[in-house]
């Protein structure tokens, strides 16, 4: 079953996430989302995630549409103008690619490259209702495709978002991306369920899919490093404790993930898991989680 | 205003090492106001090049003058003559000043003292920060009057990124994330239901632009 029908079917839905590297060797990556294809409905290839040069991710998502994986294609506002969005976005379909999750992307000054020109002529909003105009069979400026895609969109939302201003304009900005088209959401990393909780119940009015984040920690210093530098992921100080006094670092982290997959369960539509280079351990996750 | 920040000395120095008669032409507007380019500037720059000049052992004759506007031929004309005497102009205008000093007097060199950066007002604590993009189409009216084109890194309008950490921006925590200063605005304004509705993408401006007065 693919992504989009996987979603309509009511299922707890679960996606993963590949990240390319900086380079043309891709083994490393086939083989993570080899051992992952059986226990996911789709698997997200990130775009030049956090600002820094690499494989881009139509082709890696390509490569995955043709070992059985639905991917979904992240696409960033940061690197493209509204010609080469719309031109990858009809390139993507007619490489197999069916699901996209439109982005605003990293600031260039954060990655690698931080000389490069940030591009953002579209905002992640205008982004969608270009793919929605894709779809009807024309581009931006109203000119008729020959040939159209029929691409499933999606958006990300911040839950964690630190203030209660910030939350409402994520809120906000949520809705206006409904309204251009998004058909399902997939959040930052989640630690603080509770926290989570409010925010479901805040946009339940919405009626949209929503797939909570899980980031596998690995260790107590990247918990203090993401809750330094990661806008809108905290970890509570009890699961830094966890990690820090553990023997059996993947145990635990393992078993914290599905405790919050476990908690999610009736909060929301499924997972999105950011494994960060530990994908190998994304099956014991969903089987510790009892998925 | 235009804010313009005065271009490191060595630099100017070294732009100005042909040249022997040097009129420094100051700015009275923009930069005057903020305190880069006006007839103080233009005393401190010329005693620094007559300082520099007398280490090197190489005579220099510097002129200073300011001007109301660089920008406005009718400031410029006045000049004119006095002009004539030096070798070269140092301009300490925005690149507008700039430009048109060196049009309307053609035959002599004039040279940049400034680096333009963007259009701004004072925050009052001795800093200008940009306000406008100056992109030709405004939506301050939906944003209460702060503009996310300009204010916002990423220059997005319709509502942040995720990237804010602590009400500051991911590219730099010098900066407030303009669309918390839009929603708190907004509030007291009384105007949040502005915020809802999605705000369709700019036409991008294409240079050089133009106005024609309109009669």
């Amino acid at each position: 079953m693919v992504f989009r029908d996987a979603l309509d079917s009511g299922k707890f839905l679960i996606t993963a996430e590949v990240g390319p590297i900086k380079g043309t060797e891709i083994a490393g990556l086939l083989e993570d989302a080899e051992l992952i294809k059986e226990k996911v409905d789709a698997i997200n290839v990130t775009d030049l995630q956090s600002s820094v040069m690499r494989l881009g991710s139509m082709a890696v998502c390509h490569i995955l549409k043709d070992r059985g994986i639905d991917p979904i294609f992240q696409l960033t506002c940061r690197d493209r103008n509204r010609l080469a969005l719309q031109s990858d976005l009809l390139s993507a379909w007619v490489l197999g690619i069916r699901n996209v999750l439109a982005l605003t992307g990293d600031h260039t000054t954060l990655g690698d490259h931080p000389e490069a020109m940030p591009v953002f002529d579209l905002d992640s909003v205008s982004l969608l209702r270009v793919i929605g105009r894709l779809n009807e069979g024309f581009d931006m400026a109203g000119n008729q495709l020959k040939g159209s895609p029929d691409f499933f969109p999606g958006a990300v939302v911040n839950p964690g978002a630190d203030n209660e201003a910030a939350l409402e304009m994520q809120i906000i900005k949520m809705e206006r991306k409904i309204e251009a088209g998004a058909r399902f959401f997939q959040t930052q990393g989640i630690f603080d369920l509770d926290l989570f909780e409010r925010f479901i119940k805040r946009i339940e009015g919405l009626k949209i899919p929503v797939l909570g984040g899980v980031i596998l920690l690995k260790s107590a210093g990247m918990a203090r490093f993401m809750n330094k530098n990661v806008a809108g992921v905290f970890v509570p100080e009890p699961l830094i404790k966890e990690m820090e006094e553990t023997k059996d670092k993947v145990k635990t982290s393992v078993k914290i993930a599905a405790e919050l997959i476990k908690g999610m369960k009736h909060l929301c539509q499924g997972v999105h898991i950011m494994a960060i280079g530990w994908e190998k351990r994304v099956p014991m996750v969903l089987e510790e989680a009892g998925l | 205003m235009i804010v313009a920040e005065i271009k490191p000395f060595a630099e100017i120095k070294d732009m100005l090492q042909d040249y022997n008669k040097v009129l420094i032409l100051g700015c009275g507007s923009c930069v005057t106001v903020c305190m880069s380019g006006g007839e103080k500037q233009v005393e401190l720059s010329a005693s620094s090049l007559r300082m520099a000049r007398k280490i090197e052992g190489k005579e220099i004759t510097v002129g200073e003058r300011t001007i109301l506007r660089q920008c406005d031929p009718e400031f410029i004309d006045r000049i004119n003559e006095e002009a004539a005497r030096y070798d070269a102009i140092l301009s300490m205008a925005c690149g507008a000043g700039v430009q048109a000093v060196a049009e309307r007097l053609g035959s002599i060199p004039v040279l940049p003292a400034m680096n333009t950066t963007f259009i701004g007002v004072s925050n009052g604590q001795g800093m200008w920060v940009e306000v406008c993009a100056g992109c030709g189409d405004c939506i301050l009216d939906k944003t209460g009057g702060i503009c996310p084109v300009a204010r916002c890194a990423k220059s997005l309008i319709n509502g942040p990124c995720g990237g804010s950490q602590g009400g500051r921006c991911e590219v730099s925590k010098d900066f407030a994330c303009v669309w918390q200063q839009i929603y708190t605005r907004m509030g007291k304004l009384k105007l949040l239901h502005f915020l809802k509705g999605v705000t369709r993408p700019k036409t991008k401006p294409v240079h050089p632009r133009r106005m024609v007065e309109k009669i």
